[in-house]
């Protein structure tokens, strides 16, 4: 990691960070979970290429939200096998930092990367709509303490229904793998999940967009402090930087 | 050799579109439904013989692509 160049007060040492967006055919959200990384949190942030073999030097991998592979026999089912989701899971394995959003989180799912899976909203409707989401103190960064009780993140999938066997759900509670819950389910979702953790605490999914929401413009700005809170498990720093 | 892969959404596991069809048939009339779930036919054509082998890089394909065993299950028949 370089050093701080001290003559601007934006760059300290997080500025030698290295944050990889993968990309997928049918990737849709790409360019907002970059421009919240890049310039919501003003750190180095560039794509990847699902064909790439290797992911360089990586400090965190973003695995966005879309339709990768037009949602094909299953959502993420192919992305999955992607050259890309080799190094993933090479870069997962020693520790690194992964964090996929809607799509990305259900490739994870499918990857194995994280328990569980998504099948179809059970109202069968595509839901796109901001959600209030209860935070669980599920890692020292990552809890109310540091968030809130409650955040506002939209949705916008049709494939959103979180399942799980009943002893895998019991695992994930007694783990504190739940990161957050709806508080109006609008999917569906067992016990109400909107996202989770892997055990180990490296690998991070949810339905919801941070993404979507840190712009004035956005329904809220909770997407921030989501994504400071994924990336102060393995980078504490970040939570001493001003918005 | 053609086979057709047969997945459906496990018992246990919800299916939303299969409760959705249910319903749809109710409408129309349909008495004495008990339970409709609704899955995937995938067909292969290919070369091969049917060897031990091949059944168990069929059976591989078929928890690793074809279906996800979390919510999934799976049948093939070949023909």
């Amino acid at each position: 990691m370089r050093r701080p160049d001290s003559a601007c007060p934006d760059f300290h040492f997080l500025s030698g960070m290295n944050i990889a967006v993968l990309q997928f055919p049918g990737s849709n959200c790409d360019q907002d979970v970059l421009h919240l990384f890049a310039t919501g949190l003003r750190l180095p942030t560039r794509y990847v290429w699902h064909k790439a073999t290797s992911l360089g030097d990586t400090d965190l991998v973003l695995v966005p939200g879309g339709f990768s592979y037009g949602d094909y026999l299953r959502c993420g089912a192919i992305a999955r096998f992607s050259p890309v989701m080799r190094a993933v899971q090479e870069f997962a394995a020693q520790g690194g930092l992964v964090f996929g959003i809607c799509n990305g989180f259900q490739i994870l799912c499918e990857a194995g990367l994280l328990p569980g899976a998504l099948i179809r909203n059970s109202s069968l409707e595509y839901r796109c709509l901001t959600c209030t989401l209860t935070v669980e103190a599920s890692t020292p960064t990552f809890s109310p303490a540091t968030l809130g009780a409650t955040i506002r993140l939209p949705i916008g999938h049709g494939e959103g229904n979180y399942r799980i066997d009943e002893a895998g759900l019991a695992r994930l509670e007694a783990k504190k793998q739940i990161l957050v819950r709806y508080a109006g389910n609008p999917n569906g979702s067992l016990a109400d999940i909107a996202g989770i953790r892997n055990e180990r605490g490296n690998i991070f999914g949810m339905m919801p967009h941070p993404d979507r929401a840190f712009e004035r413009f956005h329904p809220s700005q909770d997407g921030l402090a989501v994504a400071r809170a994924v990336l102060a498990t393995k980078f504490p720093e970040i939570l001493k930087r001003s918005a | 050799m053609k086979i057709n892969v047969f997945v459906t959404p496990k018992k246990n596991v919800l299916d939303p579109q299969g409760a959705a069809v249910g319903h749809a048939l109710e409408s129309l009339g349909f008495k004495g439904l008990k339970s409709t779930r609704v899955g995937k036919l995938i067909e292969l054509e290919l070369t091969a013989a049917d060897t031990p082998e091949f059944r168990a890089q069929l059976d591989k394909l078929c928890r690793d692509l074809l279906s996800n065993p979390v919510i999934e299950d799976y049948r093939y028949e070949i023909q």
